[in-house]
Parts: C-alpha cells; structure tokens; sequence
C-alpha cells in the first residue's frame, strides 16, 4: 500500500475515532457516577427529560456529521480516489433542505421547552415567601417568617447554611444578596438563581424526597467563592415543624428580642 | 491597460522581492512600519508570546483543579505566599486573567490584527491598507493595554479578578477582592485601549474592502476569508462603542464615585459605595451587547480562512459560496439580538429570556448550514492531508461539537442546571480552542509561506497536530460530563460538596492532558521558528491555490504585487473540467474551456 494511502486511512480513522470516543464517554460516564445528581425535585424531571431529549437529538446530529467526515475523508482520499475531483459549485435543493429541516427543529425545541420555563420562573405560586435567603460573601443568610408566618417581624428565626425545606409542599424563597453577586444552586433541586443586590428575586421549586442536599454558590462572589456551602434538608412536614420549634427554642434561649434592623441587614 | 503586465507572464519569474520605492531606515521599516504585513507579524508574534502565557496561567488553573492546596512545582516559589500553593485569591486571578488574556490579547488580535492586516491587502490585489498610518496605530494602541494587563499582576492586590466578565458589585467595590483594587482599574484601562486597537483596525479593514479591490474583484468574488473579515470589522464597528463607554462607566463608578452599576448604600466588605440608585445588570447587559457580537468575532476569521484552506486541499470549488455569505451575514445580524443568553440566570425578567431562548436557538441555524457545506466541500474532493487541511478539518469536527453543545445552554430549563458549570466551559473551549485556535494554527501552516518565504516542516507539523488533538480531546471533552454533575466554573476546591467530592481522579486527568497540550506546542514552536531561517524555499504558489496572495512574491516586497492583478473568476475553481492544470487562479486570463464548465455546472 502506498504510504500517502496509508497516512490517509489513518488520519481518516482519527477522525473516526471522535464520534465512536465521544459517543463512549457519554455511555461510560454514569457507570463512574459522573452524571446528572439524583433529582428531588417535581419539576426536575422535566429538565432532565429535556437535558435526554437534547442530547438524543444533538447525539444523533453529532455521529452523523462527523460520520459523513469519517467517509468523506476516506473515499476522497486523493492517494485512493482517481480522476479529478467533482466540478460543483453547491445545490440549491440541498441547501434548502438543509435550512428548512434544522430550522424547524430548533424552532420546536425553542416551542416545546417554554412550558417548563415558565413553570420554573415565571408561575410563581400563590403564596407569601417561606424563607428569605440573603446572600454575602461568603455564606447564605436563611431567616424563616416566625410564628405569625410574616417576614420581617420580630419573631424572624435567623440561620446560616443550614436550609430545611419541606417535602411535598410548594416551597418559595426570597433571594437577595447584601453585597456582590451570588447564585442560588441546588443542583439536586435543578434550582439556580443569580442574588442580585438591590433586587428580590423569588425562587420556587416542591421537593419530592427527603434527604440532605449541597447549597452551591455558583456565580463568583470573591477570593472565598468556593466555599460559600450550605445545606439543605428535605424532611417531612412534622420533622420540619419539630425542627422549626428547637429552633425558635434556641434562638429565645441566646436571642431574647431579635431586631431584624440590625440582625440582617436588609437592601 | 497597456501597462499593465499579464499575470500569465509573471507566476513563473523567479523574481523574490518587488522593487522597494523608497531606502526605509530599520526602525521605519521594521518597528513603526506602515506596512500591513509587517503590521500583520507584529500582531502575530505578540499574540503568541501572549498566547504562551494565557496558555501557562490555564495550567496553574488546572494546577489547583486537579490537586487543590497542593504545592505548585517550579512556579509556586515565584507567586506562593507560604510554601508552594496557591491562595485561593491567587487562583481567582489566575482563570480572570487567562480568559482575558486569551480572548483580548491572543484571539481577537491574532485573527483580525494578524491575519486580518497580514490578509486582507494581498487576498484583494491592493498594494497597502486604504489608512497605513491608522493601520500602525491600530497596532501601537496594544502596547498599553500589554503593559496594563501585564503590569496589574505586580500591582498590590494582584491583578484583576472578578472574573473577565468583571460583573459589579464585585468589580466596582475596591473593597470586595484583592484583585479589586488597582488589578482591575489596569484591567479596564487595558480593555479600553484593545478596545481602540481593534476600532482603529475595524474601519481601515472596511474601507479597503470596498475601495480597494483589484479591477475585477466583484463583492462575490471575494474569498471567505475576506468575507468573514469584512463581517467581523461591521461587527466590531458596532459592538465596540457599547462596550468601551460601559467600561468609562465602570471606570467612573469606581474613581470618580459615580453609581451606574451600585445599588443605594452597596456594601462589600465593610467597604460602602459613596453613591447609589445603579443597577448591577445593566452592566451585564452593556458587556455582552458587546461581548456576545465578540463571540462571533472570535470566530468568523477562523470559518473564512478554513473555508479557503478546505477548498485547496480538497482540489474542489467551495459547496455553496454564496449560502456561506449570507450565513455568515445571518450569524452577524442575529448575533445582535442573542446577548441575553449569557443572562438566563441573572435575575432579568424571565419573559425576556424567552425571547433570548428564540433567537439564540435561530443563530444555531447558520451555523449548521455552514457546517454541512463544508461537507459538501469535502464530498467529492481529491483531499490532501497536509497539516494545514488537518488542522482544518479538525475545526469542521471540533466546531460540530461546540455548536451543538450550545443547544443545550440556549435550552433554558436545562441552562438551570448548566449555567455556570463546567458544561459551559467545555461549550467554549470547543469553540475558541478547538475552534478557532486549530484554524488559527491552519491558517499559519498555510500562509507561512507568504509571510517567511519558506515552508514549514510538515512530517513535526503533523506531529503537533496530531498531539494537539489528542490531548485537547482528552482535557475538554471530559468537560461536558463533569458539567452534567453540575460541577461548578471558578471554584478553588469544590471537593468539600458530597455533589462532588467523586471527581478529583477525572480533574487529575483532565489536567494531565492539558500539561500535555501545552508542552507539544514546544514543537510548534521549534517547527515555526526553524522553518522561517531554514525551511524549504516555497516560491510564490506552494499549494497550488487560487487566491490574489499567491500570485504575488513570497514575501511580498512593499506594495505587495509586480503586477496588476486583474481579476478574471471567483476564487474556487479548482478541478475545472477541460482545464489541464486542477486550478485556475483568479488572475489567470480567460479560458473558453472554463467558460464553458462554468456555464454547464449552473
């Protein structure tokens, strides 16, 4: 074989080589737990669906061209094909197909994803927040509406870090942030939110399993970003209430008059 | 016309240099040149002494990613405050001044400065830029944004580091960061002068492409590069004064005690903003009106120059010349109008986001049209495997890999999950890296010869090629699944989270590819320097092209052309049938036979 003929397999095989390593790496990495984070969250499964849906789809787009690369390459080989190359200047009919069949598809993509959208960020649950969290570097500000249920009262409950949730309930946070920009990332909750100063900025989301979760900042806050962690417990609605009532307990025990003026201040 | 020699004549003439009309002293010829190739290789070799530096900074950043608090080997002694590792601090100005580096100081002045200048001239017959003395400004005006970004790193508090998207109140607040202080006041100083730089270069590329074309030379016959490099000035033209007013805006709220981007009463650190009533997202949306339209500066250069160099390995006419242009004008046009993608999780309304979610998802449109006539070029060919066509086709590859990703983040309810980690930043690095920078290093091994005379080294160019690709492959591929766990960008140590505390074994190799990727550029660099004394004599043609640029000498001497070209047929006939040599070069004289197939392929 000659050896221009031999390089040209070979260059043709790496090329190869991208769809067949690209599409293993994708099939392996869940075997190592290197994926997507459990979900408990209602509307998580819809993100995910539409994470499988995309990546189905670009999937096959992706093996397909790089393919036809693969096949180009090797069949046009200038050390195998013989004869001069084609004479063509392009394909009207081609191109329009082309355009047409991706455009529509990205246009439903664009349509069909709209409904999960709004669900996450924009039908905000009638009801008043069940937590403020406020941002600063570098950690999360959690102050729960006391016993009368109203934020911004004297009977608050102050926290750090440590969020619990209710599961199976509809669930509102009111993001804000004291200092510079953070982001509100629950990854197992599919929740990110920039806290903006400056801005209130809701945040709603129903957990659908108990357990213990990470708080993530996920937007750069300064030297101390990386370990800006909170946590976040997802338990039932009685261990939520008892957990509230310790709580308070401790907070009147340290804290008799919490004055939210000067325990957080607000923007 | 009677004076003007037929180009027929003169491709043969061993002739190596046009007559110089005027005796230049060293300085004038080499330092303060007017000329635009010598304006061209300014821009090339300071974009790659900073591309050799971003590269490094990019290491220490893995450094810290794959083995957190570790002591860094050979460098920590310079920069460690105790011991060998690195601050945390340290490592938040290291990824802040790599992605600026890399996008200001090597990207877009490696493709609109270097090639751009060294290209546009030649590519259309015209024997300078329309404005030589603005085209030596252009390059001049980098030289402080070089000492601005490069001094910030000895300035107390280091350099910037609120990241290269600077966003406030982080950026604006002298107290929030070390880097906060005269690190980032350097870096807007620095941005601002890029930002001149690259306007300078903007109008003078726009004027000479529509005034300065060789008789001949329609619009449509133009090559892609200079298309794209066309687009790319518009682009620049129109984004540029967005950005350089939010940075004075920038500027003013952090010395002149003005509050475009704070809100009432802003306090960081015990540090309060003297004024208020700002808005820290208008900031956001003033950098990526620009920023965005940036993104397709970074690569439009890169499609245009592969464009040319798939068509001359492939012996083949480009699949759908004027489907690229109007791509190309689609991507510019709607580049406009996608900006708020970068801001789904910023807290704008999420109405807004909707319409953002539209057209981002409409620009992925072009682009897939663009890809699958590359295809179609490929289809059919004669391909010669010369590096220039690897490196070429790699981008065809890698560039299928960060378009489609895209479609991910421009999804919104996925971006939820996405936004910020290192999904995103596998997007990226496939765009500009696997992107852009692999058709940067084709465009070099294609016109090296027009720049030096001589070759390079195809056997070690081969070799980094090969290597660059393996071990890119190896550090961002894996991005996308250490993305998928949500892994977040920008953090120091991220092992402490139960989410992803797993992940430290593929970091370590991600790394370990990188130290790879970064060390065959040593060959590159062997490679391009040996070639420029020693390589073999290349003559006017080496690849058998059919562009202005290769009917001139290798180098070309001051005014370019010993001739006048005149311009016959647009840039891809390669393969005619009925014509004996597989291309006809633009300048050749009418030729029935091509007429004819010309004529028969419509």
């Amino acid at each position: 074989m000659p050896v221009n003929r031999l390089a040209g397999i070979l260059w043709s095989l790496l090329f190869l080589a991208v769809p067949v390593l690209g599409v293993a790496t994708f099939a392996v990495a869940p075997a190592f737990d290197i994926w997507l984070p459990a979900d408990v969250s209602e509307h998580g499964k819809a993100i995910d669906g539409l994470f499988y849906f995309i990546l189905a789809l670009t999937g096959v787009v992706f093996v397909g061209t790089e393919i036809a690369l693969f096949w180009f390459l090797w069949k046009y080989d200038a050390a195998k094909a013989t004869g001069p190359a084609t004479y063509v200047h392009g394909n009207h009919t081609l191109e329009v197909v082309w355009t047409i069949i991706p455009a529509a598809t990205l246009l439903f993509l664009a349509i069909y994803q709209m409904n999960t959208w709004a669900d996450v960020k924009m039908r905000r649950p009638p009801m008043s927040p069940s937590v403020e969290v406020v941002a600063r570097q570098f950690e999360w500000r959690l102050r729960y509406p006391g016993r009368d249920g109203t934020l911004g009262t004297p009977d608050d409950l102050f926290l750090v870090n440590d969020l619990h949730v209710p599961v199976d309930e509809d669930f509102l946070v009111q993001l804000k942030s004291m200092d510079v920009l953070h982001s509100f990332f629950l990854p197992n909750l599919r929740i990110k939110q920039d806290a903006v100063p400056g801005m209130k900025i809701p945040v709603w989301f129903k957990a659908t399993e108990t357990g213990q979760f990470d708080i993530v900042c996920a937007e750069l806050c300064g030297w101390g970003h990386y370990k800006m962690k909170g946590r976040v417990t997802i338990e039932s609605r009685e261990d939520f209430d008892r957990w509230l009532e310790s709580q308070y307990a401790k907070q009147e025990a340290t804290q008799p008059e919490p004055d939210p003026a000067t325990a957080v201040a607000s923007n | 016309m009677s004076t003007i020699t037929t180009p027929a004549a003169v491709h043969h003439e061993p002739t190596v240099s046009a007559p110089a009309p005027h005796q230049a002293s060293f300085l004038s010829t080499y330092v303060f040149s007017k000329d635009h190739k010598v304006i061209g290789l300014q821009f090339l070799f300071s974009t790659l002494v900073w591309f050799l530096i971003g590269g490094l900074l990019a290491l220490a950043v893995r450094w810290q990613i794959a083995w957190p608090w570790s002591d860094v080997p050979v460098l920590g002694k310079l920069f460690a405050q105790e011991g060998g590792q690195m601050a945390p601090e340290f490592y938040t100005m290291l990824f802040t001044m790599h992605a600026t580096v890399m996008i200001f100081l090597v990207i877009i002045p490696i493709l609109a400065g270097a090639f751009g200048n060294f290209l546009i001239p030649l590519m259309i017959g015209a024997d300078d830029m329309a404005f030589p003395t603005l085209n030596m400004l252009s390059y001049w005006f980098m030289w402080p944004a070089f000492i601005a970004f490069g001094a910030s790193f000895f300035v107390e508090g280091g350099a910037a580091s609120s990241g290269w998207t600077s966003y406030p109140t982080l950026s604006t607040n002298i107290a929030s960061s070390p880097g906060a202080g005269w690190g980032q006041t350097l870096w807007l100083l620095g941005l601002t002068m890029v930002g001149v730089s690259s306007m300078l270069g903007s109008v003078n590329y726009m004027t000479t492409i529509i005034l300065m074309r060789a008789p001949g030379m329609t619009m449509f016959r133009l090559p892609m590069t200079i298309w794209a490099m066309f687009i790319t000035a518009v682009l620049q033209a129109f984004a540029l004064p967005v950005l350089t007013a939010a940075g004075f805006m920038q500027l003013a709220d952090r010395t002149l005690g003005t509050g475009f981007f704070s809100p009432e009463g802003n306090i960081v650190n015990n540090w309060m903003q003297a004024t208020g009533g700002g808005q820290p997202l208008l900031w956001q949306h003033l950098f990526w009106f620009y920023s965005h339209p940036a993104v397709y500066i970074m690569i439009l250069p890169a499609m245009g120059m592969v464009s040319d160099i798939l068509t001359t390995f492939a012996r083949k006419p480009l699949f759908g010349y004027r489907p690229m242009v109007y791509s190309i004008a689609g991507i510019a046009g709607l580049g406009f109008i996608v900006w708020g993608h970068h801001m789904f999780m910023s807290g704008m309304n999420p109405a807004l986001g909707i319409t953002f979610m539209v057209s981002t998802m409409m620009i992925a449109l072009p682009s897939a049209v663009k890809t699958f006539n590359w295809l179609g070029t490929i289809w059919g060919g004669r391909v010669q495997f010369t590096t220039a066509m690897l490196f070429s086709l790699s981008f065809v590859s890698m560039f299928i890999i960060g378009g489609l990703s895209g479609i991910f983040m421009a999804a919104t309810p996925v971006d939820i999950f996405i936004h910020d980690t290192y999904f995103i930043v596998a997007h990226f690095h496939y765009v500009l890296f696997a992107g852009t920078a692999m058709g940067v290093f084709s465009g070099i091994y294609y016109w090296f010869p027009k720049m030096f005379g001589r070759t390079m080294n195809e056997f070690w160019g081969k070799v980094h090629f090969f290597l660059t690709f393996l071990f890119m492959n190896g550090t961002f591929f894996t991005m996308h699944i250490l993305g998928a766990v949500g892994f977040p960008r920008r953090l120091a140590d991220a092992y402490h989270y139960e989410t992803f505390h797993h992940l430290q074994p593929l970091n370590a190799f991600m790394t370990w590819c990188a130290i790879g990727m970064v060390a065959t550029q040593a060959i590159f660099a062997a490679n391009f320097f040996w070639s420029m004394f020693f390589g073999p004599i290349a003559g006017r043609n080496p690849w058998r092209s059919n562009t202005l640029e290769w009917t001139a000498p290798s180098p070309p001497g001051h005014g370019n052309f010993d001739f006048q070209p005149v311009v016959h047929r647009g840039p891809y006939e390669y393969s005619v049938p009925g014509v004996e040599k597989d291309h006809l070069m633009q300048t050749d004289p009418p030729n029935a036979a091509a007429t004819a197939a010309l004529a028969a392929a419509h």
